[in-house]
């Protein structure tokens, strides 16, 4: 009788044991899965950042062209020329702060910053970005300005949503709402400035708030 | 026990386990990355991998980029399959002794 309780006890025990190693191995296959599959060192403080270069460049593109052009913008004159400046200095500083800060939160989490899953990130996001790039600089070269600003949120947005199956998945939404504005911005050339501040300023500073909250703050 | 049966041998380790679940949700990884993501020995790898070959689970492509030699790993159908299986059986078996 005693033997009898013995194994039986014994049995459950290990029965028990098991199913916490089978727990294990499930939670170690998802991180697995993931890590081998994503990117997901983003930092969302650079989010926030890039939200504020756009904000503070577009202050510095609206001072240009109402004080210097008188609210028009020729477009082969230096003020277009100092605007498209401003535009590319956005994008790098932008660029240089994602860069410093992902690679600090990749050794954080102990992760390597140039691996296969960073790799297909870029080429990913680069693809569509590139190609929307060349495409404005072609119409801008043929004197077709009205719709470069709703292409460039358009382009972005498809950038975000085509990187977002090697990254974290949220910022899908951030390229959908992207997407939404250039269209908007298409319909209705004249907000076209603002719509620019909202996706790319306000959008990437309440976005890069929210994935900071969420995911870096561990 | 039939839950039991459903796990899978093979899978019983933790390396063939991390090696099946990188390669689902991948096309193909190479030797390095796999050596990476599992810290584990080049050794023990290879040892690991040819078992899972060896069950028809992987296969693997040997080649060059350039000069060097490059060994690359891909589930089989067979393989993705008897992964599946194993996973339903390990929820099944937390779930009835939860």
């Amino acid at each position: 009788m005693k033997i009898k309780i013995f194994s039986f006890t014994l049995y459950f025990k290990v029965l028990y044991m098991k199913s916490k190693d089978y727990l294990k191995d499930i939670s170690e296959i998802k991180d697995l899965m993931n890590k081998s599959s994503r990117f997901i060192s983003l930092s969302g403080l650079s989010g926030v950042l890039a939200g504020i270069y756009a904000i503070i460049g577009a202050t510095i593109a609206y001072f240009l062209v109402n004080n210097y052009s008188y609210g028009t913008l020729l477009l082969d004159g230096q003020i277009f020329r100092w605007v498209l400046l401003d535009l590319i200095l956005i994008a790098l500083f932008s660029i240089i702060t994602a860069i410093i800060l992902t690679t600090r939160k990749a050794k954080k989490n102990n992760a390597k910053i140039w691996d296969t899953s960073s790799k297909r990130l870029i080429v990913n996001f680069l693809i569509p970005l590139v190609t929307g790039g060349l495409y404005i600089l072609i119409i801008l070269g043929q004197q077709k300005y009205g719709q470069a600003g709703a292409l460039m949120l358009i382009f972005y947005g498809l950038s975000l949503v085509n990187a977002s199956k090697y990254s974290i998945g949220d910022i899908r939404y951030l390229g959908y709402i992207e997407i939404i504005l250039g269209l908007v911005c298409a319909l209705f050339p004249g907000y076209g400035f603002w719509l620019w501040v909202l996706g790319f300023g306000i959008m990437h500073i309440i976005y890069g708030t929210w994935m900071h909250f969420k995911y870096d703050r561990t | 026990m039939s839950l039991i049966n459903n796990i899978n041998k093979v899978f019983d380790h933790r390396v063939r386990l991390g090696i099946m679940s990188i390669l689902m949700v991948n096309e193909y990884a190479d030797f390095n990355t796999l050596k990476e993501l599992l810290d584990v020995t080049d050794g023990n790898l290879a040892s690991h991998t040819k078992a899972l070959e060896k069950a028809e689970y992987i296969i693997i492509e040997k080649q060059f980029i350039g000069k060097k030699p490059n060994t690359r790993y891909i589930a089989t159908k067979l393989g993705r399959l008897a992964f599946q299986k194993h996973i339903d059986a390990l929820e099944q078996l937390i779930k009835n002794t939860e």
